[in-house]
C-alpha cells in the first residue's frame, strides 16, 4: 500500500487497474480524458493487461461496452456531459441487458450554454435508466469506489451497470493524498467476474435482451430490475463492509457527519460535501448544532438510511447541484419523497440550489444557508427555494447582457 | 493551512510548478490538495493553479480567495485584469513575481503595501529554449520563500514529478530551481504566514438576490452581431512573435497562411502579413515556411522594438 498525490482521474484508473479489467473501449471528453489517457500508458507500458479501444463516440462506446460485458469479460469505461447525454440510449439499454460494467462519469454541467465545470445534471439524466449510481466526494473514495462498484455490479442478486460519479475539476483535475491498495489484496477483494449464464459468444448463437413480447414480459423485466437495483442496497452494505475489514475504510450508503447531536443538517453530495464539513465545524465552534447528510448511493436511493439520519431533527438544508426545469432540485424533491408519510415528524425542509456549472459556494453562505434553516424553523415555515446568487453576479451577468444588446440593436436596453 | 495560488501562461508550466510545491510540502508531511485551473486549453493564455497545504485533512476545496502567497511567473500578467493576479490579496499576502524589476517599484506601480519579492529573469529571454524550465525555477523560489520546505524535498519532488522526462531535463529543471530556491533563501526576508478559516460567527453575509423573471427576448443566451471573436485581442497571449524576414521570404505566400490554425496570416501584394493582434504566437508558421523565412522573437524584445520604431516614426 502507498499514500501519494493523485487526482480524481488518477485515482479512477487506478481503480480499474487493481479491478484487472480485461476490456476498456474508450471516448476521450474534457475533463475525462486523463483516465483513458492513464489506463492507454499502462497499457502500453506493460503495467495493465486488458484492451483498450478507441470508439468513434460515446454511444459506440457503451454499446462495445455492454456487448463485451454480456461476453462474459470485466469492462471499465469513462464519460462525462454531452459524452454521457449522446451515450444515453444504450446506457438504458445495456442495463436492460444486465450488464455488469463500470463506469465513471467526470461531472460537468450540460449544454447550452456550454461549459468545461461541473455539476450534476449529466449523471442525473441517466438516474431512472437503470445504472446504479455512486457519488464520490474525494479522489480516494473515487478510488475505493470503482473497486467495490465492480463487486456490486457483478454480485448474482445485482448484476447491473454502476456509474461512479466524481465532479470534474474538483476532483477530476485535483490531486489529494491517496492511499492505493496492494494489487495482490485488490484482486482478492475483487475476484473473479463469474458471468454464470452470460456468454454471448460468436461461435454460439444467443440472444441478449431479447426482442418485446408483450406488455406482460415487458413490466416483468423492467420490475425485475428495479428490484435487483433495491437489492442493491444490503449488497452494498456487505461489500462496504469487507472493504473495510481489509483496507480499514469505510465509505457508508449514506455519510453523516456531526449529525449525533444535531437539529440542523446539510444534504448535498459529491466533492462540494467537504467543504459543508468546514461549514459544520466553523457553525458548531459558534454554537450551531448542525451536521452534514451525504447520500453516497443516490440509485437505488436509501430512503431509510436518509430518514434515519434525519430523524428527531428540526431542520434540513438540502443544496442541489442541479435543476430540473420547471420543478427544482432533485435531491430536495427525493428527499421529501422519502421523509414524506413517515411516523416520525420530519424536519423542516428548505431547498436550495447552489453550484450550477461549477460555481462556487462560499463559507458565508453556508452560515447563511444555516441562518435561513434556523429562521425557518423558528417560524415553522419553509422558506422558498433559492438559488444562491448574489447581486454582484447579477451585475455582472447586466454587463455581458448590455454588450451583446448593443451589439445587436446598436443601443443600450430601454434606450 | 498555506494558501497559494500560481499565475502563468498555457505553457509555461504552472501545473508542474504547482505539482512540484504540493509535492515537496507532502515530503515535509503536510496534506495536500493541488490543482491547475483552466478553460479551453490553450497556449499562452492566462492560467493559474493553486496549492493547499495543512497539517490536518484538508476539507476546502476549488478556487483559492484568499491567498497567503501568489507566485507570478510572467509579470505582463500583472495589468491583465483577466488575470486576476492581485485577487482577493490580503494585507500580509507575499508577491513574488518574476521580473526584471525590483519588489519596490512593483509595489510603487500597483500602490500596494505587501511584501513583494522578485525572481530575477535569467538570460531565459534571449534563449527561447530556456522558457519551458520557469515552472521548476517558480516552485524553487516559492518553497524558498516558505521557508519550511528543505532542499532535499524539494530535489525529491522534482525527481519524482519530472523523473520520467529523462536525465538530461530532469537535471536541468534541478538545477534552475535549486539555484532559484537558494537565490531567494539568501536574499528575501518575508515571511509567508498562514491564513485562518472563515469564522461563522460574525460573518459577511452574502448579497443574495432572487434572480427576476425575463421574457426569452432577454434571458436566451444569444449574441446575432457577428465577428464578436475580433474583439477579443487574443495576440495578449503570445510568449513569442513569429517575425517574417521579408529579404528571405520568397512569396509563395500560401504555406504560411495555410497552416496559420487561427488564420491571422493574410496575403497583401504577393506578400504574407501577420495580424499581431490575434496571432497566438503558436510558430507554426516558423515550423512550416520553407524558406525559414520567419524567426520566433520574444514577445518583450519585438514590443521593445516596436517601440523604438514608433519612437523614430514621430
Amino acid at each position: 500500500m502507498s499514500r501519494r498525490l493523485l487526482t480524481g482521474n488518477g485515482s479512477a484508473a487506478w481503480g480499474a487497474r487493481l479491478a484487472r479489467v480485461d476490456y476498456i473501449p474508450a471516448f476521450p471528453i474534457t475533463p475525462q480524458t486523463e483516465i483513458i489517457e492513464t489506463i492507454a500508458e499502462w497499457i502500453d507500458r506493460g503495467k495493465m493487461t486488458g484492451r483498450m479501444v478507441t470508439m468513434e463516440s460515446e454511444h459506440a462506446m457503451i454499446t462495445a461496452a455492454g456487448a463485451a460485458s454480456a461476453t462474459g469479460v470485466r469492462v471499465f469505461s469513462a464519460t462525462s456531459s454531452q459524452g454521457l447525454l449522446y451515450a444515453m440510449e444504450m446506457i438504458y439499454s445495456v442495463a436492460g441487458w444486465r450488464t455488469p460494467l463500470v463506469l465513471v462519469n467526470v461531472s460537468r454541467g450540460i449544454s447550452a450554454p456550454i461549459t468545461l465545470e461541473p455539476d450534476h445534471n449529466d449523471v442525473l439524466a441517466a438516474r431512472d435508466s437503470g445504472f446504479l449510481q455512486i457519488h464520490c466526494s474525494t479522489c480516494q473514495e473515487v478510488l475505493d469506489t470503482t473497486l467495490m462498484a465492480y463487486r456490486l455490479a457483478e454480485d448474482e442478486r445485482v448484476r447491473l451497470p454502476v456509474i461512479v460519479n466524481q465532479d470534474g475539476f474538483y476532483l477530476s483535475f485535483t490531486r489529494e493524498p491517496v492511499e492505493i491498495p496492494d494489487s495482490r489484496p485488490a484482486a482478492e477483494f475483487v475476484g473473479d467476474y463469474n458471468p454464470e449464464n452470460m456468454g454471448f459468444r460468436a461461435s454460439s448463437p444467443s440472444s441478449q435482451a431479447v426482442a418485446v413480447l408483450g406488455a406482460g414480459a415487458y413490466s416483468y423485466f423492467r420490475y425485475e430490475t428495479h428490484l435487483a437495483a433495491r437489492e442493491a442496497l444490503s449488497v452494498y452494505e456487505e461489500v462496504a463492509r469487507e472493504y473495510r475489514e481489509r483496507f480499514g475504510r469505510y465509505h457508508p450508503i449514506v455519510e453523516t457527519y456531526r449529525t449525533e447531536d444535531a437539529e440542523y443538517a446539510f444534504v448535498m453530495m459529491d466533492s462540494f460535501a467537504t467543504k459543508a464539513k468546514d461549514g459544520v465545524d466553523r457553525l458548531r465552534e459558534s454554537g450551531v448544532k448542525i451536521g452534514l447528510v451525504r447520500p453516497r448511493l443516490l440509485r437505488p436511493f436509501p430512503e431509510e438510511q436518509l430518514c434515519r439520519a434525519l430523524a428527531g431533527m428540526k431542520g434540513a438544508a438540502v443544496i442541489d447541484q442541479n435543476l430540473s426545469m420547471g420543478k427544482g432540485g432533485v435531491l430536495y424533491t427525493e428527499i421529501a419523497s422519502a421523509l414524506y408519510g413517515q411516523n416520525e415528524a420530519a424536519p423542516l425542509l428548505a431547498s436550495f440550489i447552489g453550484g450550477l456549472g461549477g460555481r462556487d459556494i462560499s463559507a458565508e453562505e453556508f452560515y447563511e444557508i444555516a441562518a435561513t434553516l434556523q429562521k425557518a424553523v423558528k417560524h415553522n415555515r419553509a422558506p422558498r427555494p433559492r438559488l444562491l446568487y448574489t447581486v454582484e453576479e447579477l451585475r455582472a451577468m447586466r454587463k455581458l447582457q448590455a454588450i451583446a444588446h448593443v451589439e445587436r440593436h446598436g443601443s443600450k436596453p430601454g434606450e | 493551512m498555506f494558501r497559494i495560488r500560481f499565475h502563468g501562461r498555457g505553457g509555461q508550466g504552472m501545473k508542474t510548478a504547482s505539482r512540484i510545491l504540493g509535492t515537496a510540502f507532502f515530503l515535509e508531511g503536510y496534506e495536500v490538495q493541488d490543482a491547475p485551473r483552466y478553460g479551453a486549453e490553450r497556449r499562452g493564455a492566462p492560467i493559474f493553479a493553486y496549492i493547499r497545504a495543512d497539517r490536518k485533512p484538508i476539507n476546502e476545496r476549488g478556487i483559492i480567495a484568499g491567498p497567503d502567497l501568489v507566485v507570478v511567473a510572467d509579470d505582463s500578467l500583472v495589468p491583465l485584469p483577466a488575470a486576476g493576479v492581485l485577487q482577493g490579496i490580503r494585507e500580509p499576502t507575499v508577491i513574488l513575481l518574476k521580473s526584471c524589476e525590483s519588489g519596490a517599484t512593483w509595489r510603487q506601480r500597483l500602490n500596494i503595501k505587501n511584501p513583494i519579492v522578485t525572481l530575477p529573469e535569467t538570460g531565459e529571454a534571449e534563449d527561447s529554449a530556456e522558457l519551458r524550465y520557469i515552472g521548476a525555477a517558480c516552485a524553487g523560489a516559492a518553497a524558498g520563500v516558505l521557508g519550511i520546505i528543505s532542499r532535499e524535498s524539494l530535489a525529491q519532488a522534482i525527481q519524482e514529478e519530472l523523473g520520467r522526462l529523462g536525465e538530461a531535463v530532469l537535471a536541468k529543471n534541478r538545477a534552475n530551481a535549486l539555484a532559484s530556491f537558494d537565490a531567494i533563501k539568501k536574499s528575501a526576508a518575508v515571511n509567508v504566514t498562514e491564513g485562518g478559516s472563515i469564522p461563522a460567527q460574525p460573518y459577511k453575509r452574502p448579497a443574495w438576490i432572487d434572480l427576476p423573471f425575463e421574457d426569452a427576448r432577454i434571458s436566451a443566451p444569444v449574441i446575432h452581431a457577428g465577428l464578436t471573436s475580433v474583439e477579443v485581442r487574443t495576440g495578449l497571449w503570445r510568449t513569442m512573435a513569429p517575425v517574417i524576414d521579408y529579404s528571405l521570404c520568397r512569396g509563395c505566400w500560401w504555406v504560411c497562411s495555410t497552416f496559420c490554425p487561427d488564420g491571422v496570416i493574410s496575403v497583401r501584394d504577393n506578400q504574407p502579413v501577420i495580424d499581431y493582434d490575434h496571432c497566438k504566437g503558436c510558430l507554426v508558421c516558423v515550423a512550416q515556411c520553407p524558406s525559414h523565412a520567419i524567426a520566433a522573437v520574444p514577445e518583450k524584445e519585438e514590443q521593445a522594438r516596436k517601440k523604438a520604431v514608433a519612437g523614430e516614426a514621430s
